[in-house]
């Protein structure tokens, strides 16, 4: 229909190079940051002798989400080491952490300010839109270009995947804590922070829980899908057994995400409920 | 008394150019014109009034009236478009974020609301210390206050409970402690009672009363139902469109409605509950006094033809009721005597209702006391006047209301 092709493809490359060559410094903060967190979880984890863990993460869900669960976790973890993935998994476990660590430092901020100014909210939103409705393996060209390729991408991807649900709930919950709770804070002369502190986030605490567990959920999806730039962890597992058409093997890796996801979820899921 | 709070012609719309809105108000232009032309809406129009230090203070009009958004002006939760509010000799318009906050911190009891507003994660003893806490209160003495007036409220036991675990009424009594526990002096009250059923909305009401005798508060209340602004008032601000239609206290409204709107609201009230002994009663006919001889008593009880007569001392106070068919065979007893002596004996108890007892309760004494009018005294025992059976169904009946002022 035009004359000429709209240059869109050149446009963000550039875009792009101009950003690596002036935030430099940022990326290299960044993966440093993210290598430091990985690392230390990851080798943290990976001390203790995997039936400690094991034990111990049981222990936890059922604490948390009752013997059920906890049962579920006790056997998913046992047949992840039976199966010799158990490096894999801490090591994935260790990357959707590293991810939340940051999603949670960055979102939960972003989703408060979002919440309190209309205007911000206005702005952040289409983004938020974009971030989401993006096929998740678009933000691998643009990690991978900033950090090059292994597991810092792979954070930054699943940190910028993952994030919008974390944002997009803290504010609603926010919003949705009643005028009359705010007036009545502000009738006995609560500062913002106070507002922000003793009423707004505790009343919005189930809602802004359930994006934690839904980023982490998104997070560990992500993370499966960074290992196609090298992130390492069960996603490895799970392409290498595409690769080489083996089923069993993809299988097996897939199974250990999916035990991995249960797991996740039954904890951050009863987050609320528990202390309520 | 004390001025607490002074309004002076404050308004109050919502939009983006409030002088235009208050301008075309000024042409004549109606409410609802404003909302259509300007998409603007007024919320209260040039009110004035003054709240009296220890008085409670009645918004009374339907929703939409502008009797919570004037509450709100009180404490600034809504910024005034124009107008003073001067609360003990400060204007608060003039003050910046900060000043407003101390303000509040030092002047509010905070607020009670009609969906109780207490915070759904924290325990009674929590919620209650929730305004302390503000201001910076250390824990033991904050839970110390905080405790007590628990107990003044009724709601001892139940400190570690959760807002979830309590009803309705319970809910706002941890709201009503949670302004109570502040130590300052206004009150606003917004619809508090409203989401209660009748039976413990109405203990409520007496409640804060009784409270209200000993706290001496100074409280503005926000209600739709007319029977709880009289029960509750001292006085009462009827709005209507933003305006106040009329500032008295209840008899004054019910005696001199100021407009037909105020007139058709004040028609469908129970009449019974608001109009006072006081406003029926009679003045005090010829008593018996003490020292008075048999024959003398019976003298003055012919003259005015009664059944039977009061009897006080010399300070007025009521010693109680002779009726008059004992006292005549009680003298043909002693006939022959030159001096009667009085027998005590004769004095029976009589019924008696203060000033401001309604006229239900003037009622439930005639019921108890089956002769007699009903003695009317003041705190001191001291007769004021007296009221006749006629005149209880007189009062009930709508003719008489003009005339019983």
């Amino acid at each position: 229909m035009l004359p000429y092709r709209i240059p869109l493809n050149d446009w963000i490359t550039a875009a792009v190079n101009f950003l690596e060559e002036k935030l430099g410094v940022v990326f290299d903060l960044f993966s440093v940051i993210i290598y430091f967190l990985v690392d230390n979880l990851k080798d943290g984890m990976l001390f203790f002798h995997p039936l400690i863990l094991i034990v111990l993460i049981a222990g936890i869900t059922f604490y948390l989400a009752g013997w059920k669960n906890a049962l579920v976790a006790f056997l998913g973890l046992i047949l992840t080491e039976n199966i010799g993935l158990w490096e894999a998994f801490i090591e994935t476990l260790a990357l959707v952490l590293t991810a939340e660590i940051l999603i949670i430092a960055a979102g939960f901020p972003i989703g408060i300010w979002a919440a309190r100014s209309d205007r911000v909210n206005s702005v952040i939103r289409p983004i938020l839109d974009f971030m989401q409705t993006m096929p998740a393996f678009v933000y691998l060209i643009p990690a991978v270009m900033f950090f090059g390729l292994g597991l810092v991408p792979g954070v930054v991807a699943t940190f910028v995947f993952a994030m919008p649900p974390l944002i997009r709930l803290t504010s609603l919950g926010i919003r949705q804590v009643p005028k009359e709770l705010i007036e009545a804070a502000d009738a006995f002369g609560a500062t913002d922070m106070q507002k922000l502190i003793k009423v707004q986030v505790p009343v919005a605490k189930a809602t802004i829980l359930a994006g934690v567990n839904q980023s982490i959920m998104l997070g560990l999806s992500m993370v499966v899908i960074a290992a196609m730039i090298g992130a390492g962890g069960l996603g490895e597992d799970v392409l290498r057994g595409i690769q080489r058409l083996n089923v069993g093997q993809g299988f097996e890796a897939g199974l250990v995400v999916v035990i991995l996801a249960i797991i996740l979820d039954r904890i951050t899921s009863s987050f609320d409920s528990k202390k309520a | 008394m004390e001025d607490k709070i002074v309004i002076r012609n404050l308004s109050k719309v919502f939009g983006k150019n409030p002088k235009m809105a208050l301008e075309a108000l000024k042409n004549g232009k109606s409410k609802d014109e404003i909302l259509n032309e300007q998409k603007q809406t007024i919320g209260v129009h040039d009110v004035n009034f003054t709240v009296k230090k220890s008085e409670i203070f009645v918004l009374m009009g339907l929703s939409g009236s502008g009797k919570s958004t004037l509450q709100r002006l009180i404490n600034r939760l809504h910024t005034p478009s124009t107008g003073e509010i001067v609360i003990d000799g400060i204007d608060i318009t003039k003050l910046n974020p900060h000043e407003l906050r101390v303000f509040r911190r030092k002047h509010f009891c905070g607020m009670v609301f009609q969906n109780f507003a207490i915070l759904p994660h924290r325990t009674v003893l929590e919620n209650v210390e929730f305004g302390l806490e503000l201001q910076g209160v250390e824990k033991d003495i904050r839970e110390q206050k905080s405790l007590e007036v628990i107990k003044s409220v009724g709601l001892d036991g139940n400190e570690d409970s959760y807002p979830s675990q309590l009803s309705g009424g319970m809910q706002q009594r941890v709201g009503l402690a949670r302004g109570l526990a502040v130590d300052a002096d206004i009150l606003l009250m917004d619809e508090a009672f409203s989401a209660l059923d009748p039976l413990i909305r109405r203990q409520m009401q007496d409640e804060l009363l009784e409270l209200q005798e000993k706290m001496q508060k100074t409280i503005v209340f926000v209600t739709h139902d007319l029977d709880e602004a009289f029960r509750l008032g001292n006085r009462i601000a009827i709005m209507k469109d933003g305006r106040i239609v009329q500032i008295g206290s209840a008899e004054e409204i019910i005696s001199k409605p100021a407009d037909d709107y105020v007139k058709a609201f004040v028609e469908n009230m129970n009449r019974s509950a608001i109009l006072t002994a006081g406003a029926i009663m009679l003045p005090p006919e010829e008593t018996a006094l003490s020292g008075d001889g048999p024959r003398t008593i019976m003298r003055k009880i012919r003259k005015k033809g009664l059944a039977g007569i009061l009897m006080t001392d010399t300070k007025k106070r009521v010693k109680g009721y002779i009726k008059a068919d004992r006292l005549a065979a009680y003298i043909k007893e002693n006939q022959s005597k030159e001096n009667i002596p009085f027998d005590e004996n004769l004095v029976e108890e009589a019924a008696s209702v203060n000033e401001d007892t309604p006229l239900t309760d003037v009622i439930n004494s005639y019921t108890e006391h089956e002769y007699g009018p009903v003695a009317v005294v003041d705190s001191d025992n001291r007769l004021k006047g007296v009221i006749v059976r006629g005149a209880v169904i007189a009062a009930l009946s709508e003719d008489h209301i003009e005339t019983a002022e």
